[in-house]
């Protein structure tokens, strides 16, 4: 039998309702594979041994498995507030806050039962697109330790990958589930605006972020998603639509699909590489019955700019809070109220933080407002309409999740903007507010590339199905990145 | 955009740069914000603005009292308290 | 003062009688221990949400509507950016712009008997901030048990119609009945339940500029009010005949020495960086669900006003003084339907309960008497079974103990002596009893008449029937 922590939750699901191992047992061999290789791949923030054993005693001890995902080792982003365990959001500012609250979507795992491993690392925040903007340390990735498991999920997504959980449920504003779970060979999937509650996410951009999981395959985020979604009366933009039985969108069928390629997300912006990697993911969806067609989506290259004055202007206000008066680091120095706000800030955020930060408050201040934060939400709208204009025509749209696979740690934190490069193709999802998911299509140089499925407004069924029979005509999703001490199973990344 | 509307940007924001970070972030901003000028060309006088990604409205709750937070939990995470009370630095007009 | 004209702009915020708080289910209930009514939404703890409290909503629609106000559909709520301790988020959920709940509104009173009308900019809603305590280290506390109560604020127009401290004092006074008619607040400037800001500037008149504007904080009754208003007028006029400038700035009102003081501002960046509020949605009014509200409402203060002159006859005076409370003018009107005359109902409603409610803890609500009760004691009067007399001491017995007149009356024996042959015989042995008096009285001393009808009272125990008591000690000194 391969490794526990090589296999997917609807497996371990499987096993653990039939008593072939125990409850503990599969706690243990998460924290023991966390033990073993995260000293490299440094994926979590806080790791919970003793809750996550005294769950699963208590699993262990009950008759039957009283939950779809009881026992399941899973990791949290530390942007969500878990009770009792401390939620950082990887920033120095709240290294040792304690929430007194949960998530929702941590109220509704734990009501599962589900064994929480840790809390994962992520960009300061959520603000990045390769954690290397933590306030603690970089996370690297599985498949190449020199290399970034993406941003800002990409604790979470890089845990999936070396299999220290099974399953990590990450946020995404811009493109933070997606981009790390294409860089780490991983499925990350986004739910439509309001799908999912964001009450207890600690806020970047309150119009843009989700939570959404991610997982080894399609089937164990149409788990998980099943587990998360869902109305909340404490979050007031959560939809009160009723959350569809996710697990018969796991069909193998896609013909008659009508698939849209938009032309913007194809051209010199995309690396040759990945761009041929997708291509040749759409060619498998029409040999399997899809019809597919080119669209052009003209305001697809302003999707950039109106995310970055959106998103900082949201989270210039969002942020303001950290100011050492109720919770988080206050200053040492000994001075009057102004300086120690300034100073606590100024002690507690990293740049990045601090960059958007500015950012923000310069596009919402006076005189700049209409020019800057207005006319973005203007653009917005604009491209919103070439997403209603392209569901006229298709079903979902294929493209590249990111422009590149992973790049080296270091190459692009002197440069922001080629930073911000990175999300090309995720953002303009999140500024319409729609479904999307990553699905690993291929490797370049033994680096995984993700390909992206956009889908209408709730019509997560349609993105997971269309993702579903993408993944059983491939092998993409059993692959595992060799890392030193953890046993890979055949076919493991090698370059 | 100037190192003066720095300051004063950071002023509003609460954040102490040094000023080694005024002129860095003076360039970054600067840079970044040129590329976003390319939104003055689009033409958006009949177009509303995009607040909410969904479309909903009235989402009330009704008026009835629920459980607040023990008073220790509410102080467990305070920088500096007295008693039940947060305690902040003295507040001076600068 | 009179070379120049003025300018009162006022910024009302009213606290609103709701259980909850605004965004979150923590009570609203005043004066628990600090930070006892407090969760992760009103402390602005990561991660949290507001959820707005329908009541409140209608609150502010119902006073829009009760002050002529247009409902803005959709109406947004925004954020106001700024930083302080008492503010947890560090920006407030607030309203701005052009869709307020409220705007384009009107009010109007009688000031010195001639009609007023002032204009009303914006009736919006928004949150409370905690409280800020500075303590003797220099150092301040902070108690959120406030912060996220909701709040309605109302915003005079621009150009200001109010001209003088009395205008200004009359504006708030009828405005804040207007808000105990409906039920929207307590109206306790005292307690902090309803705050109010005036805006002050002046100018010599001829001139079509404005001069910049004073803030006024902390006028804690309509007293206050006045006399702030009306003091910064004068340091203004003072100001600017000696040929010196008004700063645009906030003063504080000092009710002891009766001046205002520069503040220490709190945050003097007026930067707010408004934008639409991304974690609450629109909302939404339908035309007849204000329609419903509309015909809801309550007899408003002028309309009762109209009514009360018409229909009982009251002079203009009576009619406001009595409207003032809608509780006194409900025990009011219950009482004059039981009662011929509205008038001497009038008089003991300004007069003896008032009085009692104003003396009492919990006011009027604290009384035991009713409106019937009080008919009844009138018709006692009527009859001369009392005396009037007699009956404000009865009339504050019912308030105590909410006994009966008639009762109370038997009980105590407080019956009226109205017998004459009684009577006779009292007078005449107060007569032998003070010989000297009577010479006196007899040669002139007119005053002390009142001296003789003291001692029948005193003998009688204050039941001697007045009227008659004269006559009989007239009768028998000729």
């Amino acid at each position: 039998m391969a490794e526990l922590q090589e296999l997917t939750a609807h497996h371990l699901m499987d096993l653990l309702a039939r008593r072939e191992v125990s409850y503990t047992d599969l706690a243990k061999a998460s924290l023991d594979t966390i033990e073993r290789v995260d000293s490299q791949v440094r994926a979590f923030v806080t790791v919970t041994p003793e809750r996550a054993l005294s769950v699963a005693a208590a699993l262990d001890a009950a008759k039957a498995h009283p939950s779809p995902l009881a026992g399941i080792p899973i990791a949290i982003k530390d942007n969500m507030c878990t009770r009792g365990i401390p939620t950082t959001c990887s920033s120095k500012i709240l290294r040792n806050w304690v929430p007194p609250y949960n998530a929702t979507v941590v109220e509704r795992l734990l009501q599962q039962q589900v064994v929480i491993s840790g809390k994962t690392n992520l960009d300061e925040f959520a603000m990045g697109s390769s954690t290397e903007n933590s306030g603690f340390f970089t996370t690297h990735n599985p498949w190449d330790l020199t290399r970034v498991p993406g941003g800002s999920s990409g604790g979470s997504a890089a845990a999936v990958a070396a299999g220290e959980v099974a399953a990590a449920l990450g946020s995404d504003t811009g493109g933070s589930i997606r981009q790390p779970a294409s860089f780490c060979g991983v499925v990350g999937l986004k739910p439509t605006y309001g799908r999912v509650s964001r009450y207890g996410l600690v806020a970047f951009a309150s119009s843009l972020d989700q939570i959404g999981p991610i997982t080894r395959d399609v089937t164990d985020a149409a788990i998980v998603l099943q587990a998360i979604a869902g109305h909340d009366p404490r979050d007031s933009t959560s939809v009160p639509l009723p959350v569809p039985d996710y697990t018969k969108s796991l069909v193998a069928n896609v013909k008659g699909l009508r698939i849209g390629k938009p032309r913007e997300y194809f051209g010199e912006g995309i690396d040759a590489p990945v761009r041929q990697m997708v291509e040749r993911a759409i060619d498998l969806m029409v040999s399997l019955g899809a019809q597919c067609e080119e669209i052009s989506m003209p305001h697809t290259q302003y999707a950039l700019p109106v995310y970055y004055l959106i998103a900082p202007s949201e989270c210039s206000s969002n942020l303001a809070r950290y100011d050492g008066v109720k919770y988080g680091l206050r200053t040492a120095q000994d001075v009057d109220m102004i300086a120690m706000m300034e100073k606590s800030r100024d002690e507690g955020f990293g740049p990045e933080v601090k960059r958007r930060i500015m950012l923000g408050t310069y596009a919402l201040s006076a005189g700049y407002y209409d020019a800057y934060y207005l006319k973005a939400q203007k653009v917005r709208t604009l491209i919103k309409r070439d997403f209603d204009r392209a569901w006229e025509q298709f079903d979902v749209l294929l493209t590249p999740t990111s422009p590149t696979v992973a790049f080296e740690i270091g190459a692009r934190v002197a440069d922001p903007l080629r930073m911000y490069a990175a999300d090309l193709c995720t953002i303009p999802v999140n500024l319409a507010g729609l479904p999307a998911i990553s699905v690993p299509c291929g490797f370049v140089d033994g680096l995984p590339v993700g390909l992206q499925v956009i889908g209408k407004p709730f019509a997560e069924e349609t993105v997971l199905q269309v993702a579903y029979t993408y993944e059983q005509h491939t092998e993409w999703h059993k692959r595992r990145p060799n890392l030193e001490g953890s046993t890979a199973a055949a076919g493991g990344g090698a370059k | 955009m100037t190192e003066d509307e720095v300051a004063h940007v950071a002023y509003l924001a609460r954040l102490e740069l040094t000023p080694e970070e005024r002129k860095l972030f003076t360039v970054q901003l600067d840079s970044i914000l040129a590329h976003f000028r390319h939104l003055q060309e689009l033409d958006t006088t009949s177009v509303p603005p995009t607040s909410h990604a969904i479309s909903m409205q009235n989402v009330l709750r009704d008026d009835e009292v629920t459980q607040s937070l023990p008073v220790e939990d509410v102080l467990a995470n305070a920088p500096e308290r007295d008693d039940s009370f947060f305690v902040v630095p003295r507040i001076v007009e600068s | 003062m009179s070379r120049f004209e003025a300018f009162i702009g006022m910024e009302v915020h009213a606290e609103l009688l709701t259980e909850s708080k605004m965004f979150c289910g923590c009570s609203t209930k005043f004066g628990g221990p600090p930070n006892s009514n407090v969760c992760p939404v009103c402390m602005g703890l990561p991660g949290s949400l507001p959820v707005a409290n329908r009541k409140a909503v209608e609150l502010v629609v119902k006073t829009a509507l009760a002050l002529n106000c247009e409902i803005s559909s959709p109406s947004i709520f925004y954020r106001k950016n700024y930083f302080y301790p008492d503010l947890p988020k560090n920006y407030q959920i607030s309203q701005y712009g052009d869709d307020p709940i409220g705007k384009n509104g009107y009010l109007d009173f009688m000031v010195d008997g001639r009609p007023k009308r002032v204009h009303i900019r914006r009736v919006h809603l928004e949150e409370d901030t905690g409280k800020l305590f500075h303590v003797a280290t220099g150092q301040s506390h902070v108690d959120y048990n406030r912060s996220g109560v909701p709040l309605m604020e109302i915003v005079t127009e621009f150009p200001p119609d109010i001209h003088t401290a009395e205008e200004a004092r009359e504006y708030l006074v009828n405005l804040r009945s207007i808000l105990l008619y409906l039920g929207v607040c307590d109206g306790k400037m005292e307690e902090g339940s309803l705050r109010c800001e005036p805006n002050v500037s002046i100018r010599a008149k001829g001139s079509t500029e404005f001069n910049p504007k004073v803030e006024l904080k902390n006028l804690n009754s309509f007293r206050a009010v006045y006399r702030g208003v009306a003091y910064e007028l004068e340091r203004q006029a003072k100001l600017l005949s000696s040929g010196g400038r008004v700063t645009q700035e906030t003063r504080r009102w000092d009710d002891a020495r009766g001046e205002t003081f520069v503040m220490r501002s709190k945050e003097f960046e007026q930067e707010y960086r408004y934008f639409p509020e991304p974690d609450l949605v629109p909302l939404t009014f339908a035309p007849e669900w204000l329609d419903e509200l509309r015909r809801a409402l309550p007899e408003l203060p002028e309309a009762k006003r109209a009514r009360y002159q018409q229909r009982y006859g009251l002079p203009a005076y009576d009619a406001a003084v009595l409207t003032v409370d809608p509780r006194i003018a409900a025990f009011f009107e219950r009482a004059a339907d039981a009662h011929h005359d509205a008038k001497a109902v009038a008089n003991w409603v300004m007069g003896d309960l008032t009085r009692l409610a104003n003396a009492t803890d919990g006011g009027l609500d604290a009384l035991k008497v009713t409106p019937d009760a009080l008919a009844a004691l009138l018709k006692l009067i009527d009859a001369g079974t009392i005396s009037g007399r007699t009956a404000k001491d009865v009339f504050q017995e019912m308030c105590q103990t909410g006994k009966a007149p008639d009762q109370i009356v038997r009980e105590k024996g407080l019956t009226q002596i109205s017998d004459e042959t009684a009577l006779a015989a009292v007078v005449d042995t107060v007569f032998r009893e003070n010989p000297k008096e009577v010479e006196r009285l007899r040669n002139g001393e007119e005053k002390l008449l009142a001296f003789f009808v003291g001692q029948v009272m005193r003998a009688t125990r204050g039941k001697a029937a007045p009227d008659l008591v004269n006559r009989l000690i007239r009768e028998r000194l000729s």
